[in-house]
Formats: structure tokens, sequence, C-alpha cells
């Protein structure tokens, strides 16, 4: 055994020496100031590499028709990436399996809807909303588009901490089921909502959907239009960023540690004074408030808050995006989230779907859509079962003793 | 004094809040079908009784649905209590078992016409033969997506079950459509077999409560009289300890899929015969339902699982007759989360390694 690892060992070495001969004259020709900003990258290469991801993001749609599939398809993803991240506070920093995260969808999508059309068509607001000169001011309610944001992530906090509030004395998978029953509920509420009525008018537009929502209108970029995908791109963008920027403040903050701590174990982390009623529903209402945000985008995007979109497997979905990319891991929900939402919604049905014709085959692809994500879930599990980027402190545990073994080798 | 007044309002919620929740949709239809009376049809006009038969009918098809859940929740619950699996497939397995059994009795030539004594044995094959193809089809899901994953995270498992799940949705829809499909209504399921004092037994809840009994009591009888069944139990208290006491903890838990298999595809039959339509999505919804019945009676506890099948096919068939069919969904959640409030292990739960 030890010879062989010496003869591994020795292998190695050789190789390096062989890598060593061609990379270091090349290194020594560089001239200083390359040579120093290289070693500078190398130092911080997480803060190089998310530049070049950021620079990537903003040059991308450059080189896009503004009216084409593919960034249509981006936008939606992008938006599935800030659900994943909202539901990756919940399930992978809390440690709180919540399937019911079509609740917060269908909450922020609802609060656009209720505050940026003609739905409620007998009273009149105007809050900061922009109308065409010219034109008489439209009935129902119009906030402005950021206005919205900000109360659709209120809306969905709290109703994230309602959602909590039961699952409070629950452990492990009895979270889950009452978190799936809430989101049951909820999309019952929306398709059924015509019975409900407030003031004569009713709560939701059910089956139908609530139609006619407001282009957002930015004071500088104007008013958004179905024609120009750019606007809607750069918006959610930013939006991405900030949740990015909140998510990784909070995993390094106080709270965040107190998570972790609570999902690692519960009754240690209480003794050791973490407050667990605040800490788990601010971990509901942290993520709920991103869903609620990411829903209101998406339903401002495509002009219809849709009851239809409200299933289960809205939340299934979401949930796939977080434990393929790595629980917990906000690189790897972002990987994970991306890359399923562009199998799901552009590779399988626009790319891939000529391929059986092409290879004389006569079926579409379409058909067997479902399968096909089905087979790709199972097999990236199974291959792969940590996440495509694991979280460090999960991987640190992981990998723990070989680190040490290889501490412990002696210096060549 | 308040806080006394309160520690004694917690503790009596605590004693007789589950209790009064779940009676309080019988009794309320009770009093109010005794009182007001519930509008009828008799001898060409419009009438009302003050009687409990409409009530009683609610019950018995209540009851007959809920064994059809009860049968998939024991899958559900079986699993969990091993492996802490939500087996999220589960439900679609049991639209397979729909599927093969609509299938195969087509295939053997059962028709309306055919008589009663080939009816029962055709059914009686039907039923073995869907049974076998749903066993066979967990075990082999679990093989494939789950035993890899043994020692894998606990959510990974989840995921592989979600796309097993998603692969089982696509063939039954190139199978049979995407619409919801009629199959012939072999048994006549809404004839009546017996009239108690004006409550009618149909011929499906006759088959519903006839096939899932002795399922359920060959069941229990198995986890608690025979060494598989005990090994069961104890792969499921402890699997490290049970490796270590000799006990094939592999070949236990593709045994506990077996199980779980063979009664959803009892399940799946017995629903198309009382249904008599099937599409591919029933699983789905099934499985929810099923799972909050488990969930509901204690997940990892068999009788829990039947208890709490039964509960929600009555709530499900109240609300469908006396409230509003569309509104069944979030009541049978409501409850859910009532009943998880007042007794967070479930109405009959017992300690389990995780949720305990």
């Amino acid at each position: 055994m030890s010879e062989l690892l010496a003869m591994l060992r020795e292998q190695r070495q050789a190789w390096r020496r062989r890598v060593l001969a061609v990379t270091v004259p090349i290194w020594r020709g560089l001239p200083g100031p390359v040579q120093a900003l290289l070693r500078w990258a190398a130092v911080r290469w997480r803060g190089v590499l998310a530049a070049l991801v950021i620079g990537f993001g903003i040059l991308l749609p450059l080189f896009f028709s503004p009216t084409s599939k593919f960034m249509n398809t981006e936008i939606l993803a992008l938006a599935y990436v800030m659900f994943a991240l909202g539901l990756n506070i919940v399930v992978g920093f809390a440690g709180l399996l919540d399937l019911g995260y079509l609740a917060f969808f269908a909450l922020g999508a609802y609060s656009t809807g209720w505050l940026g059309s003609t739905f409620f068509p007998k009273v009149s607001v105007h809050v900061l909303s922009y109308t065409p000169p010219g034109v008489p001011p439209p009935v129902g309610i119009h906030f402005n588009f950021l206005l919205i944001l900000v109360c659709a992530a209120l809306i969905t906090a709290a109703a994230g901490a309602i959602i909590g509030l039961p699952t409070l004395r629950l452990r492990g998978d009895y979270i889950a089921i009452v978190t799936l029953a809430f989101g049951e509920i909820i999309r019952v509420f929306a398709l059924n909502g015509p019975e409900i009525k407030i003031a004569g008018m009713p709560l939701t537009g059910g089956e139908l959907g609530v139609s006619g929502l407001d282009f957002p209108h930015l004071p500088g970029v104007g008013t958004f239009t179905q024609l120009q995908l750019r606007p809607w791109y750069y918006t959610i963008f930013v939006l991405l960023l900030i949740t990015l920027f909140v998510n990784v403040r909070l995993r390094d903050s106080r709270l965040g540690r107190a998570w972790v701590a609570l999902r690692e174990d519960e009754v240690a982390a209480v003794s050791m004074g973490i407050p667990l009623v605040r800490t788990k529903l601010l971990a509901y209402s942290v993520g709920a408030a991103f869903g609620g945000v990411a829903g209101a985008f998406l339903a401002s995007f495509t002009t219809l808050v849709d009851a239809g979109q409200f299933q289960f497997a809205f939340s299934i979905f979401v949930l796939s995006m977080v434990i393929l990319g790595g629980l917990g891991s906000i690189w790897g929900v972002v990987l994970g989230a991306l890359l399923v939402a562009n199998i799901n919604y552009y590779l399988i049905p626009d790319v891939l779907n000529g391929l059986p014709g092409k290879l004389g085959l006569n079926f579409n692809l379409t058909d067997l859509q479902i399968s096909i994500f089905g087979f790709l879930l199972v097999l990236v599990m199974v291959l792969r079962p940590q996440g495509l980027i694991p979280e460090r402190r999960r991987r640190i545990e992981l990998e723990a003793g070989i680190g040490e073994t290889e501490l412990e080798e002696p210096a060549t | 004094m308040a806080r006394k007044v309160l520690a004694a309002l917690r503790r009596y919620v605590g004693r007789w809040g589950l209790l009064a929740s779940l009676l309080i949709l019988p009794i309320y239809f009770l009093i109010h079908d005794l009182v007001s009376g519930y509008p009828g049809f008799a001898n060409g006009h419009a009438t009302t009784t003050h009687d409990l038969t409409s009530l009683g009918q609610n019950l018995v098809q209540g009851i007959s649905n809920g064994t059809i859940w009860a049968l998939i929740a024991i899958g559900y619950t079986l699993v969990y209590g091993i492996i802490e699996l939500i087996n999220f497939a589960h439900g679609d397995v049991f639209m397979i078992g729909s599927f093969v059994g609509a299938g195969f009795w087509a295939t053997i030539g059962l028709t309306l016409a055919t008589g009663p004594l080939g009816l029962v044995f055709g059914l009686l094959l039907t039923l073995i033969v869907s049974m076998l193809a749903c066993g066979s089809l967990n075990v082999l899901i679990e093989r494939v997506g789950y035993r890899p994953l043994r020692n894998a995270p606990k959510l990974a498992p989840l995921i592989t079950a979600v796309g097993f799940s998603f692969i089982l949705q696509n063939v039954g829809l190139l199978w049979r459509g995407g619409a919801p499909s009629g199959v012939s209504d072999l048994i006549h399921q809404n004839q009546a077999v017996f009239n108690i004092s004006g409550v009618v037994v149909r011929r499906a809840d006759v088959l519903a409560i006839g096939v899932t009994v002795p399922l359920v009591f060959l069941l229990v009888a198995f986890v608690g009289r025979t060494r598989r069944g005990k090994a069961m139990r104890a792969t499921a208290q402890d699997p490290e300890a049970a490796r270590l006491m000799g006990i094939n903890v592999d070949t236990t838990i593709t045994l506990t899929f077996l199980i779980g298999g063979l009664l959803a595809g009892a399940a799946g039959l017995v629903y198309a015969l009382y249904e008599t339509t099937i599409w591919y999505f029933q699983g789905f919804q099934a499985g929810l339902i099923a799972f909050t019945a488990a969930v509901m009676g204690g997940i990892g506890n068999i009788r829990g699982a039947v208890l709490g099948g039964l509960i929600i096919g009555c709530i499900q068939v109240i609300s469908d007759n006396r409230l509003k069919p569309e509104w069944t969904p979030a009541l049978v959640f409501g409850y859910l989360v009532m009943i998880m409030v007042l007794r967070p292990r479930g109405l009959l739960g017992e300690e389990t390694r995780e949720a305990g």
C-alpha cells in the first residue's frame, strides 16, 4: 500500500517538474506589472470570477436580438434564480424544508395584480404612477413599479411569518407537509377567489387570472413594453445583484450563523441562547420576501397573474434547483437555477426539439419533456448527491479526513 | 390569575381541541339535518327530511373513499418509517397501477357483458397483476434512485423521487393522453348492494372496503408477527443496530418498497373501478392526499395512516356534498394544519428517529 502511494507521489512530482519546466520561463518572461496583476488575481480569484460573471451578465443582451426567445428565457431564468435564492434561505440555511413556496410566488404575483392594474374598478388610487399625457387616469389601484416590488416583499414577508408560526413546534418533514398544505390552501384561494368579495369586488380573477397589468415605468428608462426585452433583463439583473448581495451578507451575519446553528442542532443552538421563534420566523420571512419580489416581477413581465401557474409543481421545480445546485451554497443555487430553467424552458423545447426528426425518429421531444427533466434530476443526484457546488461548510465536513492526512504528509 | 386561566385553557384545548375539531363537521351537519332538515325528492315533489340518512350516506361513502387513500398512505408511511424519505413517486406508482389494471382487464376481455364468475376471477387476476406490476416498479425505483443515495445528504433522494414521479407521469401521459378517460364500469359501481334504514351501500363501497380490510390485516399481521416484519420494525428503529444484529438492511428496505408498491397497485385497481375515470395526473393528487393522511395519522405508523385516510375520505365527501367541492382541498389541508398545531406528531404518532 505504502509502495503504491510512494509511486503515485513520485509520478505526481515528475509531472510537476515537467509542467514547471514549461511555465516557469513563460512566467519569468512576463513584464512586472502583468506578474503583479496575475498574482493579485490568483489571490482574489473569487472576486475576479464574480466580476467576470457580472460583466458577462451585463454584456449578454447586447449579443442577442431584444425580442429573441433566448432573451425571454434568460429573463425567466434570472427570476427563477431569485426564487431559488429565496428558498435557499429557508431550506438551505435554516434547514426548514418548505414545500409551499408557490404561496409566495402567488402572493407576489397578486400584489402586482392588485396594486398595478384595473382589477379593482370601483376605486381609483394612484401612487407615483405614470399616466401618458392626454389620457384620463385609469380606474383601479396603480402604484409605481418599484413601490409594488416593495409592497410585494412586505406582504410576502408577513405571509411567510404567518405560515411559519404553526411549524415552530414541528420538526423535520412535518414542516414540509404543513408548508405544502399552506401552498395548496393559497392555490385553492387563488382559483376560487372570485367567490370572495371585498367591497363588492372579487379577491382574485380565478382561472381567468388578472390581466391587463400596468407596464412598469421607470424614470430615465420610460415604459417597458413586451417588444423591448432589454429593460426587463436589466431590471431583473439589478434585482438579482441586490438579492445576491443580501444573501452573501446574511450568510456571514450573526443571523445567518444562527440559522446554520439551528439547522445543525436545534437543541444545542437554543441552549446557547439563539432565540428560536425569532430566528425561524425571520428565515421564513426573508426567504418569502425574495420569492414575493420575483413573483411580482414575473407577473409584471408576463402581464398576467395566471392562477393556473400556482401549482405544487412550481415549489418542486424551485426546490430541485436549490438541491441540484447545492443546498445552502449561494453560487451553487445560482448555477442550479440557471441550468434547470434553461434546460426546461429553452434547451428541451427549442434547441433539441427537432433532434429526433433529424435522426429519422417520428416523435417530438416536447412529448418527453417532463421525463427528460425527471431523468436529468435522477442522473445528477445519483452522480453528485451533494449538489453541483456544495456549501463550503459541508464540503469541509465531508473532506475533513482527507485534509488532515495531507497536512501530515512530510514536506518535500 | 390571567396566566392561570390561560394555562387551563391551553390544557383544555390540548386535550379536547383535536377531538372537537375532528367532530365539528359531522356534529354540525347532524344537528343541521335534525333541526332544519335537508332537501330531498320523493313521490314527484320536493321534500324536507329530518333524519340522519344523508349523513350516514356521506360517512359510508367517505369511509369507502378513505380506504383507497389509506392503501396509498400505508406505502408512504412504511417508506418514511424505514428510510425517512418522502417518496414522491409513490402516487404515480398508484396511477400506473390504475393504468395497468384497466389495460389488463381490457386485454383479457372483461367487458360489461362478462358473467359474474368470470368477472370475479378476471378481476382477481387483474388485481394480482397490477399489484405485482406496481410492486416491482417500486422496487426498481428504489434500486436505481434511492439505494445509491443511502449515505447522501437527506434531501438528495427527495429529488430523485421527484424525478421518477415526472418520468412516470410522462409515461401515463403518453399511455392514455392528457385528458381524463373513462374505463368500463365493470362492477356497476353505483348499484346498491344493501340498504340499512335508508343508507345505501353501493357496490363500489363494498369493493373498496372488501379489498382494503383484508390487505391491511395481512399487512399488520406480517409486520407484527413474522421474522421479516420484525426485521422491518428493527430497521425502522435503528438501521445501524439492525445491521449489527445480522439483519440485511438492504433486503428489508427492498421488501418495504415491494409491500408499498403492492398496496399502491391494489389501490390503483380499486380506484379505477370506483371512479371509472383515470388520468395521468390522478397519482399526483392522490399522492398529496395520501401523504397528508399519513402525516395526519402520525408518519411511520400503519394504523395512523389508515385512520388518517378514513378521516380525509369523510372530510372530502362531506365537503363535496354539503359545502362546495372546489373548496375541498383547502378544507382538507386546513384540517391538516389544525391537527399539526394541536398534536405535532399526528394522531397516533410515536417517536421516530428524526421527527421526535
